[in-house]
């Protein structure tokens, strides 16, 4: 085997755990905000809205780090793995 | 229509968790992919600046004390000089590395003023046991931001800067206004309401 061809197939693995850990990120937020309200529902006021004033119905920290996690992963990693594919590519 | 502190200290625990995903999205893959949109070089300089424009709000509404005022208004500044540093390297603006010393020096100056501004001692409440934690996690935290000037590539020192913020986030969330801390509440906080 050439070295030209141990150098591709070492490449795409070391960039590969890069994109498995950067694509981990929103979704373990995500789990992390659900078993919160599971945890501590009294803390989603969105639950037992009556009675509540606007911060309350607002500020519900269980959503807030949901909503954290969805937009990383929906923002933020989609452009991020295709760069991650591209320097791979010029790497190569 | 103020809203009550803890929900300033959780909306902010929402941007510091931000903070630390976006750190931890570059140090997973590297500053030089993250860069290779412009939008996102800026995106967490400019959080960490939009967090210190956010704290001079907080330090004109919630006016308990002189030093409550003086803590936020140090937050915000130097929130606002560790992210325009940041963004000013970013930009190509600022060209010394020495620049980035803004960070430790935010980290060092945020913890001391959490350290100062607590009147009580840990157990008082849980209001007062976290800003004594965060003060102490700010202080010693410094050393993390200033191994990363030396070493701007580190994985292990991008890694450990992003999860200082993560934990930073997990602690104003863990924040109440008038809570105990594992069963302490001094009879001088008050009666616990919710």
């Amino acid at each position: 085997m050439s070295a030209e061809l141990i150098s591709e197939l070492k490449v795409p693995r070391r960039h590969a755990w890069r994109a498995r850990a950067v694509s981990s990120l929103g979704p373990s937020t995500a789990f992390v905000a659900l078993v919160w309200a599971i945890a501590q529902p009294y803390r989603i006021t969105l639950l037992h809205p009556h009675g509540q004033s606007f911060w309350w119905l607002v500020v519900e920290p269980p959503l807030l780090v949901l909503l954290v996690g969805v937009v990383f992963h929906l923002l933020v990693v989609p452009g991020l793995l295709e760069d991650l594919e591209a320097a791979d590519d010029a790497s190569r | 229509m103020t809203p009550p502190a803890e929900h300033v200290h959780w909306l902010f625990a929402t941007g510091f968790l931000a903070l630390g995903l976006c750190l931890l999205g570059e140090a997973v893959v590297g500053p030089e992919v993250w860069r290779r949109r412009a939008w996102r070089a800026y995106l967490w300089p400019g959080i960490a600046f939009a967090l210190g424009v956010l704290m001079w709000p907080v330090m004109t509404f919630f006016t308990n004390s002189a030093i409550h005022m003086l803590a936020h208004g140090a937050w915000a500044q130097v929130l606002m000089f560790a992210g325009a540093a940041e963004l000013g390297l970013v930009r190509g603006k600022l060209t010394s590395q020495w620049w980035r010393l803004g960070m430790p020096f935010a980290f060092v100056v945020s913890g001391t003023a959490l350290l100062v501004h607590e009147q009580n001692t840990w157990y008082f409440q849980r209001s007062a046991f976290l800003h004594h934690l965060m003060g102490w996690t700010l202080v010693v935290g410094g050393v993390i931001p200033l191994a990363r000037c030396v070493r701007p590539r580190s994985p292990a020192f991008g890694s450990a800067f992003a999860l200082t913020f993560v934990v930073i986030a997990v602690l104003l969330y863990c924040d109440r206004d008038l809570a105990p801390v594992f069963g302490h509440l001094s009879p001088l906080a008050g009666v616990q309401h919710r």
